[in-house]
């Protein structure tokens, strides 16, 4: 026993001082004018009786509504799919060697970036005054215009065909963040570009290419509320619908902005974990997720630990 | 002297040497490269070509399996022109799938490894036998793991490059050329991107490999390496072939004051 407690003493004599970590003042005032601002703010929206709760309470769940936000999630998911296989493969065009199937992509890029994507729904949505009877130059082929050219297909084409042009360049800028060595390997091995390019490149492009594509889905979610000015039966404009009856705008802006809200964040936090997962192979070890951080402050600020370690 | 070279030249597209380059010209833009190169590697010869940086040296090695183009000359491997069909008095440069089936015979290894970082040692070996040769993946995976087992690392075959070191990986990138079974390998400065104790196991697995009787262009600024293992040394300057010969005669007793100079600042 007595030969246990002597190194004892002598730890301690080290242990004599606890260290205690420096105060940062300024953090806690910024912190209270913030929570007293977004408390004013709160309080703005719960009181102001324009907000019409009520009315948000009941149209919330309204069969029309919930079927608009059906057509909002349907018709994202197929016009993110259109942008990203017509974007890879105008990618791939921008990269050819062939100066006209370059061009072509450019040019196809330049003109559904340069114009607003409002412009080119109208335009899809008016083809009919364009070109009345398609027949894609094919004898035999006669199409009436009116008839193929609803809503919903100007809304895809007018959505799907301006986001490929944003997805090439997603895409382009993940093939080139692909060094040379890839491809000069695989072509040494004898492999084809075509297979290099599926087999080697994009898989590594992905890692550059998922993050913004998740934030495109994300915008395009939210650019679907575009299409009520050609009348898809989409949140916005089934909101609409409801309040050019009763006049209720404010209430049903809220309904529709509330569900916008609710899509986005799942897609967000989706898109968070999706690139923690491509990401893997860049980096040695992930950084913490929020949850994970969030942990980390109630382990470090707990004030029984402060507690245990100031004494 | 290249008249008589060029007589040889065109005499040797038979079952002769594996690679002959005859009058080779190459430039990037203004830059000529390869100003006449004339070279012969003969089958189960071991040729070390050296010289000082943008002598041409990696460039006339990535013409011999055309991964560059060539403006003048000609280069067999195998008895046959390399990227180009003969019509008439025109070479033709030979479409892409031709190109790509000349390859399978040339295997090549680069200074920065150039593994596929998405796939494991030993998918990026069988990648090109299942995608080229249209190989069964258990032929394939058989043929792999030999091969790792011969360069040292059987128990690396489920790692990722990034998980190797520099020499690892390096040795990875010569078995992953030898499963497509080629019969001459070109080594572009291979163990110059690597930590000085790590070059010596690559050095050992290339030895191993001309041992065994296969044909090798090495890149290399390793003179210990040329000495011992070269059956000829090729010293390249500004474009042309200044010197060649066996390793004893080019680096212990140049003739050439150029080849002089770079060795004294070499060695």
């Amino acid at each position: 026993m007595t030969i246990m407690t002597e190194p004892k003493k002598t730890a301690s004599a080290v242990d004599e001082y606890s260290i205690v970590n420096a105060r940062h003042p300024g953090r806690w005032i910024s912190a209270a004018v913030i929570v007293f601002l977004g408390l004013l703010l709160l309080r703005s929206v719960v009181t102001n009786p324009n907000f019409g709760w009520s009315t948000v309470g009941m149209y919330i769940r309204d069969v029309s509504i919930v079927r608009g936000i059906g057509v909002t999630l349907q018709l994202t998911v197929i016009c993110m799919a259109i942008g990203i296989v017509l974007g890879v493969v105008l990618a791939v065009m921008r990269i050819a060697a062939n100066p006209v199937v370059r061009s072509a992509a450019y040019a196809y890029v330049s003109f559904f970036r340069g114009t607003p994507v409002l412009v080119q729904l109208l335009f899809w949505y008016n083809l009919a005054a364009l070109y009345p009877s398609i027949t894609f130059g094919i004898p035999g082929v006669d199409l009436d215009a009116n008839a193929i050219i609803t809503p919903m297909t100007a809304a895809i084409l007018g959505l799907g065909l301006n986001q490929a042009a944003y997805m090439s360049e997603i895409v382009r800028a993940g093939i080139l963040s692909v060094e040379n060595g890839q491809s000069e390997a695989a072509g040494a091995l004898g492999i084809n570009r075509l297979q290099t390019m599926r087999r080697i490149v994009l898989p590594q492009a992905m890692r550059v290419i998922i993050p913004p594509t998740g934030n495109e889905a994300i915008g395009m979610l939210k650019a679907t509320a575009l299409v009520s000015v050609i009348s898809v039966p989409e949140l916005l404009y089934s909101a609409q619908i409801i309040y050019a009856r009763t006049f209720e705008t404010i209430p049903l802006l809220m309904v529709a902005s509330l569900w916008y809200i609710v899509v986005t964040s799942i897609l967000s936090v989706g898109q968070y974990y999706v690139e923690r997962h491509y990401a893997k192979g860049g980096q040695r070890s992930l950084p913490a997720t929020p949850w994970q951080q969030l942990k980390r402050f109630v382990r470090v600020h707990d004030p029984l630990a402060l507690k245990g370690a100031k004494k | 002297m290249s008249a008589t070279i060029r007589e040889s030249a065109a005499a040797a597209t038979g079952p002769g040497p594996m690679i002959k380059a005859a009058a080779v010209r190459k430039s990037y833009g203004r830059l000529e490269v390869l100003k006449g190169i004339d070279l012969q590697v003969d089958r189960g010869e071991v040729v070390c070509l050296i010289g000082p940086s943008g002598s041409g040296k990696s460039t006339l090695l990535r013409c011999i399996n055309h991964l560059e183009t060539i403006e003048g000359g000609r280069m067999w491997v195998d008895g046959a022109v390399m990227g180009y069909d003969l019509k008439g008095t025109k070479l033709h440069e030979q479409p892409h799938a031709k190109i790509c089936r000349s390859r399978v015979e040339i295997g090549m290894v680069f200074q920065h490894f150039n593994l596929f970082p998405h796939m494991n040692v030993l998918e990026n070996l069988i990648e090109a036998p299942r995608l080229v040769l249209k190989e069964k993946r258990p032929s394939a995976t058989a043929r792999a793991l030999a091969l790792l087992d011969s360069v040292g690392l059987a128990d690396k075959a489920k790692a990722y490059p990034r998980q190797l070191s520099g020499g690892q990986q390096q040795r990875v990138a010569i078995a992953r050329a030898l499963c497509m079974r080629p019969k001459v390998m070109l080594f572009d400065e291979p163990t110059s991107a690597l930590d000085p104790e790590l070059v010596g196991e690559v050095l050992k697995v290339m030895k191993d490999l001309a041992a065994s009787g296969m044909t090798m262009v090495v890149v290399t600024h390793e003179m210990k390496f040329a000495r011992d293992v070269a059956d000829r040394v090729v010293f390249m300057d500004d474009g042309y072939v200044v010197e060649q010969g066996t390793a004893q005669d080019v680096i212990g007793d140049p003739q050439h004051e150029r080849t002089k100079a770079f060795l004294a600042s070499v060695l």
